[in-house]
């Protein structure tokens, strides 16, 4: 409750500092939209449902580009763990690789796929594999060696011994990298559909702009920003709270 | 000690558990496995026997080093074989050969007369860091190379509460592994490893790190499943009345190279007790041979001179 209180305390202020300094005019409402203004304007987006369809698509990109980035990353990072050559020089250019802003690699999916949800789904990868593929492969060589004797001890091998034991080992190792691999997804998404038409919270933040509406703008990036909030703190705290009581470690 | 057998004590204290009526059931089904094999097995034929076992590896500074040299061991059925040497002699190694972990550079693993490569459920190490999975309950972690094996989810569930049962850790079968104490987690791995139904137990100095109350209690414990369950032990330690206590045979290792020095055949009546006064005479004759190799391994980490015998 405390925590709670506090917390309505902050927002509070902030938003009363907001109401003041738009209550100035000092900017034009069309520059600086009132608080009253945003609310307005993220109410008409649910109500026109443009909002929830907008949030429909995106989810969906992601959930599909998250996916296919995770599969591919594991099985990329496993390949590099466990290969001394590919280590070597894979493992250097995966690195430099990232220090690629995945937006980077839109002028080349538009050209490949053209203006297509291929391309979009190509970018979200691209923003996100790379960070999957390291954590995996850091994750494996963290992982104690124990667990994979262990399990061809115990009598698996090949896949039985990735799916039961090396996957399961590694995933507090890993899930640092997996959650970060969502954000940079989550960037190169809204990035991705904000450069390039096509549905979507990137395109409505666009449009905003389109249409001097910065009232609508300022209600999409407060959109985005509660998902990325919700799917962090839900989502991943979930799944590492249950992993740090099954494993015995101690919260951080 | 109680002048009973340890098995019969045992039993007695399974028989007051109330779902004693299913494991009976169970025993009588398929129950061949839990059978003594001491004196089963083909005739005169080792359950394991290792022929020239050698194994050499690059350094770092790209000599090679000699680890273990031309190690011949026979261990009958249902034999407890104890093998000691000071730290660094290779009898970890040896084990995780035997495991099939890793791979002798000369010489043979033989399971029954048959050459064995790489790993195999009828050979099961119980690790120094026993490896139990943290991210399975104890049950799962019983259950876990039955799964491998493919079996029923019926049979599985069975034999888990069985083994459970016969470490005596029936009602934790829901826990973590993180929630047990070292004792309790030695017992998850012994019933892990039990529940595959090997017929070669490996066992890497399982008890080093549990305190000496502890480690008694496993002993008698090992003691009795060992009897009830008939297999056949190869127990690592460097604790040579542990090995005595033990085992029927217990085999000493030279340091670096690992060659089997010495073998020596433990007659004492069982249940054994680690303070008895003929376990401590046996292993004080041990123990004179072991120290030889103590100091060739003290003169090679702190040099010849600071050693004082």
């Amino acid at each position: 409750m405390k925590r709670f209180a506090r917390h309505a305390i902050f927002y509070g202020v902030l938003i009363a500092i907001w109401m003041v300094l738009a209550k100035l005019k000092i900017w034009p409402p069309y520059v600086f939209p009132t608080p009253k203004g945003v609310a307005e304007s993220l109410w008409a987006g649910f109500a026109d449902h443009s909002f929830w369809i907008a949030i429909a698509v995106s989810m969906k990109r992601m959930l599909l580009g998250y996916s296919l980035s995770v599969v591919l990353g594991m099985v990329l990072g496993l390949a590099v763990a466990s290969n001394k050559f590919l280590e070597e020089t894979m493992g250097g250019l995966l690195v430099s690789l990232q220090s690629l802003p995945s937006i980077c690699w839109l002028p080349l999916a538009v050209l490949w796929f053209g203006l297509s949800e291929k391309a979009i789904l190509f970018v979200v990868v691209m923003g996100s594999l790379l960070s999957v593929t390291i954590a995996m492969e850091t994750g494996r060589q963290q992982m104690p060696k124990i667990y994979g004797m262990a399990g061809r001890n115990l009598g698996a091998c090949g896949f039985k011994l990735f799916w039961y034991v090396l996957l399961p080992a590694s995933l507090p190792f890993i899930l640092s990298g997996l959650k970060q691999g969502w954000a940079f997804a989550w960037r190169s998404l809204i990035s991705g559909e904000m450069i390039f038409v096509s549905l979507g919270l990137g395109q409505l933040l666009m449009m905003g702009r389109d249409l001097n509406d910065m009232s609508q703008v300022i209600a999409v990036m407060m959109l985005i920003i509660a998902i990325g909030y919700i799917v962090d703190g839900l989502v991943f705290k979930t799944i590492e709270r249950r992993l740090q009581h099954k494993w015995g470690l101690a919260p951080a | 000690m109680t002048p009973n057998p340890a098995v019969q004590s045992s039993l007695a204290r399974d028989d007051r558990r109330p779902v004693h009526s299913g494991s009976s059931r169970w025993k009588a089904d398929a129950g061949l496995a839990i059978l003594p094999l001491r004196h089963g097995g083909a005739h005169g034929v080792p359950k394991v026997s290792l022929k020239g076992i050698s194994l050499s590896y690059k350094t770092n500074h790209g000599s090679r080093l000699l680890a273990l040299d031309n190690i011949n061991l026979k261990v009958k059925a249902g034999e407890f074989l104890c093998i000691v040497g000071p730290s660094g002699c290779g009898k970890s190694t040896l084990l995780h050969l035997i495991a099939g972990l890793q791979q002798a550079s000369l010489g043979n693993v033989l399971i029954d007369d048959k050459i064995v490569q790489g790993t195999g459920t009828d050979r099961i190490l119980i690790f120094q860091e026993l490896g139990l999975f943290p991210w399975l309950t104890v049950g799962q972690n019983v259950e876990f190379g039955m799964k491998m094996k493919g079996l029923s989810k019926t049979e599985r569930d069975e034999r888990t509460q069985h083994y459970l049962r016969l470490v005596h850790l029936s009602q934790f079968k829901d826990s973590h592994t993180h929630q047990l104490s070292g004792g309790m987690r030695q017992r998850v791995a012994l019933a892990r490893a039990l529940a595959t139904e090997p017929d070669v137990l490996l066992m890497d100095e399982p008890f080093a790190a549990l305190d000496a109350q502890t480690r008694d209690l496993l002993h008698d414990e090992l003691e009795r499943i060992w009897a009830e369950t008939g297999r056949t032990i190869i127990f690592v330690t460097h604790n040579v009345r542990e090995a005595v206590r033990l085992g029927d045979r217990v085999a000493l290792m030279t340091f670096r190279p690992g060659r089997v020095k010495r073998e020596y055949l433990i007659d004492l009546p069982r249940p054994r007790v680690l303070e008895d006064i003929t376990v401590a005479k046996s292993a004080r004759e041990i123990l004179d041979d072991l120290r030889e190799e103590i100091n060739k391994s003290l003169e090679e980490e702190y040099g010849p001179k600071e050693v004082s015998a």
